[in-house]
Order: structure tokens, then C-alpha cells, then sequence
């Protein structure tokens, strides 16, 4: 990438669906794709008279998140109303949280295994707890220009995870929403399903440069519409190349002109400006007189982090100082979730070797699993038998070459190690057999001796491969250091 | 005396005695319905069938012995703002003239298992919004006691139907003295308990931190009676107070030994009607002789409790009624006439160049919006939603919305202060008795302030009776209002009680019906 005469700012407002059983303020299912308003009650399509009760659990896993996430938990937390119509909108307001969200100043750790950027924390300004809104389905069939409305997602509890603008670049911004996923996966607090929109992305965007010794900011771009990792990073260096251009235009600086919404079109890869009457609003929030705030004391701060499981960012520490695995290993491992990680350790504890068993693990292993379209629970080799494979190797039981041999089979006819090697005829060959079969070659090929001896070694290789062809048991590595040796002193 | 003159808690022991059946008194209150309401216009819609049925079904369940509940065999008449399901529930709005609600609110619910008989739907200002039931889109309920005078508000049926002996009970809600006012006005017992004390869950919003659903009814006795049925805590509602319910129809008849009454030195400031000062003193010279002390208190931030009141109560309005957009429920306004609506607005700013017009014009689903809403909502409620939006908007927030808060604290604090030196509060419900129909129609401002001594309860949260205590000359009942620390229902109607046992105010009814 050439140097760009700007930088990037950029901000993420990520919209997470809690898996709770239940919405945010009634006991209606959060289940996705159920036959449209079979999920609903009176509360939430906000019938007249009906009033909200929080659902705690919701909570939970809200705080749960905000902990993972370093944030601070205030003691006291209300509900407040934002306003606004919108079809499926029922009530005429949402409830969210305004100006004393459950959590705030926390930050999230991103780095690039690759190194391209620096490791960095991204700080979180906030994050809040608030109610989805319903679906609106255009139908506009046989020249019919109907809405129709479901309100199975009205009520769903989601966190808006907002960060401050600290990254610079679409890299950067894909590398925090995938740590931030693989961290709302491993606390099991949300599915992260984007194409059911259980995690949804706004990105903040600008530019800063420096012109005449000055420094700029251009003005910021909300950019909404975005459904999966790739169209977030397609958008974000589209937007910049546009503000870039749109900057040479018009020379207009931040707060010259209102924050702008531009929705994307995946398929045309480009940002489009929405109505600016659509845009600006005023929403009105007031504290919405049907819910108590929320009053949590430090000790059910203190509960709730005790029962976080252990993080990404701590497992990948803990792998590369107790089991010396390097930090690319560590997070090819990590990035996996939560069960490819359980695997290897209970892998690598009874094989004794975990740099071995990492190299199983990221290689024979992820490779099938992808091939086989299978979750690590699914998996043939369970991780006891991968570890009874890496040990065979590891105290030559198996030759190494033909490890990947074993593993097949072990894979295909669902056995253990002891069993695919004696299928396939594997036997430890004896320490003085290997050395007579070893002195019979150098006997009967003098002339390789005598190249040895003059000093070409590679002449041993032909001998490996009569071994070989004698018996297939046979460990090459081992074989080539027996017959060196034996050419040496013949 | 007529079945319908007697107290609830007289007609229930002959209930229970099967002196009387719930079918007989069932059908009387209907028949003095028919024969009255036509002139007083408390029943928006009745279900005599339905009515008779319960009746009927109660009757039977006693003869075999069966255990019944706290009200059985009673009518009670509810008003238009609680849901009840699968029966009308309008508010009294043209927005919600065919809503007939899914579920029951928990306040009926509550009605249904003490078995009472629900004996219809009283009249009411428009989403409870007013205080003289003329916001009604339905019809004028009047006074019983003179029927060109107002009835009060909002509750006006509520109160109306009690004095004029069509139900011997009856539900009324107040957000700013919506059961007090009309109680004093219509010379009947109306008393609106701590706020959070009575389910919320059901009960259509108009001001959710000030609404409170409370009794209507002949006698301190009767409304203990009621309230008993329809107090205690809710799952359903955050903020319903998890408290045991007292028994209080079992403790009214105690007298309260070393009462101290409070009398509120702002209470009696210019602006009371002198009728109606000389009750109030005379009422509280009856506590006197009962050896009660008397004593002085000061609420000084009471004067800003109507406007803190006009700031929080139209605020919270204008966003609990956004609900009603023609969308999902309610009234719509006709889609072809829309249509055509727009496109001859359309049509008119393009042949006049208006490109700025035509980049204003409202896409289907605004116009869709404000239709329903223009044609939807009466003019008090769009008064106060317009009052609402504008307090919340940014810019205006802290200045009346934020402002008004603290001044709802300032009046919790004097309350508290003075429930330090006294154990009620005595005083006033309203500044006159009632005013003719028509008087302040067009003085909204001067219809504001007929909560003048009753909005401070409602914001502080704090429980008010009214009871009958005098009359005016031209025979227009008067009200007293007593007022307790949070929770205190019982102290307040044991007080009531006893004040109420040395007159006979309760015992007068209307004589032009
Ligand atoms: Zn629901």
C-alpha cells in the first residue's frame, strides 16, 4: 500500500444479541426464525397498559461482556426512553441506556500475528444494554407497495459495544471486531451470527492530515448496513478514499457540516449518503418511569468475574508460557475457539510434547476439520488418541514420515494409535537388526563408502532408500546415521 | 331507603347473610342505571348480560358453600383506562375507540378474583387528561348533585356513578388528583394510595411515575373494602412495591389514639373559596374535639407543584401515547384519502416550482402518522403532548424537564419534614366546589389549577383521601383532604373514619335525580 497523505480514524459501534432464552423486558422466546409475530405478547408489541420487566439473566451477560472487556461497572445504571417513530417500533420509543450505561471505560488488546500493525488497546468508551426493534418486510409483489411488520426481534436484548476512535486502518478495525467476536464466543455470551444479525457494526470514520503545519479532521461519516466482516473493511477504505477526494473538493473540516450517515451497498462496494432528513434527530431521552435502575454492588461485580471463563488474550499468554508455543501458533490455536483450544491442551498434557502437538493441531487436524465442514466435538481422532499418535512419534514408535499415514487411518477406521499401526504393519524395528541390516548395505556398497570418505554425504541417501525398500519399518533418519558411521570406519 | 342508598360494606353483609342476592342487587344497580344515567352520563358501555351472569354464578357458589372473595356479589363500575380483556377499553379517545385488549390489567384481575360483578365503564377525560371529564370524545358526564355543574376530572363517571347510586363502587385513577378532585366535587369518598402500592400493569399511561389506580365509594369503610381487593405486589410491574397488603376494611373501625393533624399553612392562601375554608376549619375543629392535636405545618415549595407537574406529567404523556401512530393498533386514517391528499399537494408544489416544498412533503408513512394522530387525539391531549415534546427536546431538557424533577424532590422533602411533627395532613381537595359545565373550557390554564391541593401528593408519591365535609350553599358537596407518609393507607383511612363517624355529610345524596 503507497503512503497515504492521511489517517484513517476510525470508531466501531457493535450492536451484540445476548443468548438469552428470553427478550430484554418479557418472557417472549429470542429463538431466530420462528413464523413472523409468533413471538411476541402484549408487552412486547407495547399494547396499551403493559409495562417492562428487566430480565435479569440479560443483565448478567451484559456485565459479563463489560468485565471481559475491562469496563468499569458503576453502582447505579438506569433505563431511559429514545424516541423516535418507526414502524416497527411499537411502543414509539426504544428503551436504552443515555447518560449512565451499565459500563464504560474499558479496552480490548488487537495484534496482527502477521505484524502489520503495531499491537494496540482499543480503548471502549461504553458499553449499554437496550431493546431491538421489530423487522419491517417490504412487499412489493403484483405491483403492491405493502409493509409488513414482525415483532419477533422487538425486545431482544442487545449490547451497543462503542470504542473509542482508536484504530487507523480497516486492518485494525477487522482485527477488533474479530478479537471482540472470538471474545463474546468464548464468554458464550451471543451466537455472533451476522447473517441473523446477531452482531451488527456501525463504523465512525474521518480523516486527519496535516496541511500548511496544521492539522485537520474532516468531517465524520457514520457508516451503517455493513453484515459482515469483509463488507466493514471494503467500506471503511472506500469511505476514506471518498472523504480523501471529497476533502481535495470542498476543503471542509470537521464540524463545518452535521455527522453524516452513509448506508453501504455490498454489491456495488460503495457508501451512500442517506436523506439528511432521515439523519438528524432528536430523540429526546428521559429516564423512562416503568423500570428501577439497576443498583449493583461490588461484590456482584466481583461474582460475575469470578465466574468468567479464561479470555483469548490470557489463554494466548498462557500457551505461549507454559506450553512454549510461539505467538502465530498461540493465536492459530486461540483463534479457533474455545474447544480446538480444550483439545490441544488435553492433547498436549498426556502427549508430553506440545510444540509437536501444536504442529498436529494446526495442521492435520484444522485441515480436516475444515475439509470434513465439523466442529472439533465432531471430530474422529479424539484428543486422547492424537496424543497417543504424537508420542508414538515423539519416542519413535512410529517413524515421522509415516505419522500422517497413522493419523489416516486412525481417522478412517476410528481407532487408536496401537491398532492403525499394526493395520498398516508398523513395527519397531530392533536396535541390532537396524545396525546388521545397516552393516549388509555398506558391506555390499563400497563404492558409496568411498564417497562418504571422500567426503560426499549425500551418497548415504541410496542406502536409506534400499533399507527402506528391505524394511518398511525402518526410521531414515536413524538409518543414515548408522550407515555414516559404519561407512566412516569401514 | 332504596338497596342502592346503603353503604357496601351493609350490602355485603347481606350478601353474605343471603338476605340479599348479588343477582338482585346486580339488578338494580342496572336499573337505576337505565333509569338515571341518561341525565348524569356516568357508563360509557355496560354488559348487563355479563353482569347479571357473574351475579348469578356468585349466588350459586355461596349456596353451595363455596369460599368467595373480599368483594363477592358486589358491583363495582371501572374506569375506561383499565384493560379488561376482550372488552372495550377506549379512554375515552376516538384513537382507541375499538381496542379491546388481549389481557386482563392486574387491578381487574384482582376485581375478578375477589368476585365482584363489573358492572361497566365509567366516563373519563381523554387518557385521563383533565379535570372536569368535558375532555371525554364521548360524551359530558354531569354532576349528580347539580347537573349543569362539572363532575370533576378525570374520573368523572368514576365519581359521578358512586354519588348518583348507580355502583356502590367504584375504580378510579389519578395522576394529579384525577379520584380526589372528582371525589370532593361529587361528595364521595376517592383516595389515591402511595404510589407503587396498586398495580400499574394494565392500566393505559398517561403519566407513569403519577399514575395511581385507586377507590371511589360511599364511605371510608367502603373504600377500605376496595382497596384491600386491589392492593399488594406485582411481578408484572418494576415499580409496585413488594409490601404486605394490611387488612385495613378489618382495622378502619379503631380510632387513632394521639392523632396529631397537620394543617398546612399554604393550604389556606388567597384563592379559597371562602365556602369551602369554613368546612375545612369547621372539619378540622371535629378532629379537635376528639381531642386531636392540631398543629401548623409549612409545605413552601407546594406552590410549584402544578407547574413541576405541567413540565413531568405532559412529558412522560407525550411519550407514552407516541404508541398510538395508526400503525399497529388503534384508529388509521383512511389510506385512499391520504393518497390523494398527497398527491394533490404533490401536484400544487410542482406546477409551483416549490423544489424545497417537494423535498418537505411527507412520505406516506408520516402523513400516515400525523393523520391518525390529528384525527386520533382531542384537543387536551394534543395540548399536552405538544407541551410534552417540547419539555424533553434537546436544549430544553435541563431548563423544564430536569428543573421540574428537583422541584419533585424539594416537594418530597417538605412532606417528609412534616410527617416528622404530624401523622396527617389536613387541608383542602379543591379551591371551590364544583364549576358549572362550560366554565373553563377555554381556559386551560384556569383547569390546570383545580389540582392545586392535590398534584403535591402525587408527585411526592405520597397516599390522599377525600371525604365529604360540608356543603355549599347552593347544595354542592365539599371535600376534605387527608394526606400520610408513604405506605400509611391504614393511618389515613382510620383518621378518615373517624372524622366520618361524627357527621353525617356521608350519609346526604343528590336530590335532582
Ligand atoms: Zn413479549
Amino acid at each position: 500500500m503507497a503512503e497515504q497523505p492521511y489517517t484513517t480514524v476510525i470508531g466501531l459501534e457493535v450492536h451484540v444479541q445476548l443468548a438469552t432464552k428470553s427478550k430484554l423486558f418479557c418472557r417472549c422466546s429470542t429463538q431466530f426464525g420462528a413464523e413472523p409475530n409468533t413471538q411476541t405478547c402484549s408487552v412486547c408489541m407495547g399494547l396499551p397498559g403493559t409495562l417492562p420487566v428487566m430480565n435479569a439473566h440479560a443483565f448478567e451477560l451484559a456485565m459479563q461482556t463489560a468485565i471481559a472487556l475491562n469496563c468499569d461497572i458503576p453502582e447505579f445504571t438506569k433505563w431511559d426512553r429514545k424516541q423516535y417513530y418507526y414502524p416497527d417500533l411499537p411502543k414509539g420509543y426504544q428503551i436504552s441506556q443515555f447518560d449512565l450505561p451499565m459500563s464504560s471505560d474499558g479496552y480490548l488488546e488487537i495484534s496482527d500475528p502477521k505484524e502489520r500493525f503495531e499491537p494496540k488497546k482499543v480503548r471502549i468508551l461504553r458499553a449499554h444494554l437496550e431493546e431491538d426493534a421489530g423487522k419491517s418486510i417490504h412487499d412489493e409483489a403484483a405491483g403492491k407497495a405493502d409493509t409488513e411488520i414482525d415483532l419477533n426481534r422487538t425486545g431482544t436484548p442487545l449490547l451497543e459495544i462503542v470504542s473509542e476512535p482508536d484504530m487507523r486502518s480497516s486492518l485494525e478495525s477487522r482485527a477488533y471486531l474479530q478479537e471482540l467476536k472470538l471474545l463474546l464466543t468464548y464468554i458464550g455470551v451471543s451466537d455472533c451470527n451476522m447473517q441473523e444479525g446477531s452482531l451488527r457494526v456501525d463504523a465512525n470514520v474521518n480523516l486527519h492530515l496535516e496541511e500548511g503545519g496544521e492539522k485537520i479532521a474532516t468531517p465524520i461519516v457514520e457508516i451503517k448496513n455493513m453484515n459482515s466482516f469483509r463488507a466493514v473493511e471494503r467500506a471503511i477504505d472506500y469511505e476514506a478514499e471518498r472523504q480523501w477526494r471529497e476533502w481535495q473538493e470542498t476543503g471542509r473540516k470537521l464540524g463545518e457540516s452535521p455527522k453524516q450517515t452513509r448506508g453501504w451497498d455490498d454489491a456495488a462496494g460503495v457508501t451512500r449518503g442517506q436523506r439528511s432528513k432521515e439523519e438528524s434527530s432528536d430523540y429526546r431521552y428521559f429516564p423512562d418511569p416503568d423500570l428501577m435502575p439497576v443498583v449493583t454492588k461490588a461484590e456482584q461485580v466481583e461474582e460475575v468475574r469470578a465466574t468468567l471463563p479464561e479470555l483469548p488474550a490470557g489463554l494466548r499468554q498462557r500457551l505461549g508460557e507454559e506450553y512454549s508455543l510461539n505467538a502465530y501458533d498461540s493465536d492459530v490455536l486461540v483463534n479457533q475457539g474455545r474447544g480446538v483450544v480444550d483439545y490441544y491442551l488435553s492433547a498436549a498434557d498426556a502427549s508430553g510434547n506440545p510444540k509437536l502437538t501444536c504442529n498436529w493441531v494446526t495442521q492435520e487436524v484444522l485441515r480436516e476439520l475444515k475439509e470434513q465442514e465439523i466442529a472439533i466435538d465432531d471430530f474422529g481422532v479424539t484428543a486422547e488418541r492424537l496424543s497417543g499418535l504424537v508420542k508414538a512419534i515423539d519416542d519413535s514408535l512410529v517413524p515421522g514420515p509415516r505419522g500422517k499415514e497413522v493419523f489416516a487411518t486412525m481417522l478412517a477406521k476410528n481407532c487408536d494409535v496401537e491398532t492403525a499401526t499394526k493395520e498398516l504393519g508398523i513395527e519397531q524395528v530392533d536396535e541390532s537388526e537396524l545396525v546388521a541390516l545397516c552393516q549388509e548395505l555398506v558391506d555390499a556398497n563400497p563404492k558409496i563408502v568411498a564417497d562418504v570418505k571422500a567426503g560426499k554425504m549425500q551418497a548415504i541417501g541410496a542406502l536409506i532408500g534400499q533399507a527402506k525398500a528391505r524394511n518398511p519399518n525402518v526410521d531414515p533418519g536413524r538409518v543414515r546415521e548408522i550407515c555414516l558411521e559404519l561407512a566412516q570406519k569401514a | 331507603m332504596s338497596l342502592l342508598d346503603r353503604s357496601a360494606t351493609d350490602l355485603l353483609s347481606d350478601l353474605q347473610s343471603g338476605e340479599l342476592s348479588s343477582v338482585e342487587l346486580t339488578q338494580a344497580a342496572l336499573g337505576r342505571i337505565e333509569q338515571t344515567d341518561k341525565q348524569v352520563g356516568a357508563f360509557l358501555y355496560q354488559d348487563a348480560e355479563s353482569a347479571l351472569g357473574t351475579a348469578k354464578s356468585i349466588d350459586q357458589r355461596r349456596q353451595a358453600g363455596e369460599q368467595l372473595g373480599l368483594l363477592a356479589g358486589l358491583p363495582v363500575a371501572v374506569k375506561d383506562v383499565l384493560c379488561d380483556q376482550n372488552t372495550l377499553a377506549t379512554c375515552a379517545s376516538q384513537m382507541l375507540k375499538n381496542f379491546r385488549p388481549p389481557y386482563d390489567s392486574t387491578v381487574v384481575a384482582k376485581l375478578k378474583a375477589a368476585d365482584a360483578v363489573l358492572i361497566g365503564r365509567t366516563n373519563m377525560d381523554e387518557f385521563a387528561m383533565g379535570g372536569s371529564t368535558e375532555n371525554s370524545s364521548v360524551q359530558l358526564t354531569r354532576n349528580p348533585w347539580d347537573l349543569e355543574c362539572a363532575p370533576g376530572g378525570s374520573s368523572g363517571g368514576a365519581a359521578a356513578c358512586v354519588a348518583a347510586g348507580m355502583a356502590p363502587l367504584s375504580i378510579g385513577t389519578d395522576t394529579g388528583g384525577s379520584i380526589r378532585q372528582p371525589a370532593g366535587l361529587c361528595g364521595v369518598v376517592g383516595m389515591k394510595p402511595t404510589y407503587g402500592r396498586v398495580s400499574r400493569y394494565g392500566l393505559i399511561a398517561f403519566a407513569s411515575s403519577l399514575d395511581q389506580v385507586g377507590p371511589l365509594a360511599r364511605t371510608t369503610s367502603d373504600a377500605a373494602l376496595l382497596l384491600e381487593a386491589i392492593s399488594g405486589h406485582d411481578p408484572r410491574d418494576s415499580t409496585s412495591l413488594n409490601q404486605p397488603v394490611p387488612a385495613y376494611s378489618q382495622t378502619i373501625d379503631k380510632p387513632l389514639e394521639n392523632l396529631k393533624v397537620g394543617i398546612v399553612r399554604e393550604h389556606f392562601a388567597e384563592g379559597l373559596d371562602s365556602e369551602v375554608e369554613r368546612a375545612v376549619r369547621d372539619a378540622i375543629a371535629v378532629y379537635e374535639s376528639l381531642g386531636t392535636e392540631v398543629k401548623e405545618v409549612s409545605l413552601p415549595h407546594s406552590k410549584y407543584g402544578v407547574a413541576a407537574y405541567y413540565v413531568i406529567a405532559p412529558s412522560e404523556a407525550s411519550s407514552n401515547l407516541a404508541r398510538y401512530d395508526g400503525a399497529h393498533y388503534g384508529h388509521r386514517t383512511d389510506q385512499a384519502e391520504m393518497m390523494a391528499e398527497l398527491a394533490a399537494e404533490r401536484k400544487e408544489l410542482e406546477e409551483a416550482g416549490d423544489t424545497r416544498g417537494l423535498d418537505n412533503l411527507d412520505t406516506p408513512l408520516i402523513r400516515m402518522y400525523r393523520r391518525s394522530r390529528a384525527e386520533g387525539f382531542g384537543p387536551e391531549v394534543k395540548r399536552r403532548i405538544m407541551l410534552g415534546t417540547y419539555a424533553l427536546s434537546a436544549g430544553y431538557y435541563d431548563a423544564y424537564y430536569l428543573k421540574a424533577l428537583k422541584v419533585r424532590r424539594l416537594i418530597r422533602q417538605d412532606y417528609d419534614k412534616a410527617f416528622e411533627e404530624v401523622d396527617v395532613i389536613a387541608g383542602p381537595v379543591t379551591a371551590a366546589p364544583a364549576f358549572k359545565l362550560g366554565e373553563m373550557v377555554d381556559d386551560p390554564l384556569a383547569m390546570y389549577l383545580v389540582d392545586l391541593y392535590t398534584v403535591s401528593a402525587n408527585l411526592a408519591g405520597l397516599p390522599g383521601i377525600s371525604l365529604p365535609c360540608g356543603q355549599s350553599e347552593s347544595g354542592l358537596p365539599i371535600g376534605l383532604q387527608l394526606q400520610g407518609p408513604p405506605l400509611q393507607e391504614e393511618r389515613l383511612l382510620r383518621a378518615a373514619h373517624m372524622y366520618e363517624q361524627e357527621t353525617d355529610w356521608h350519609t346526604r345524596r343528590p336530590t335532582s335525580i
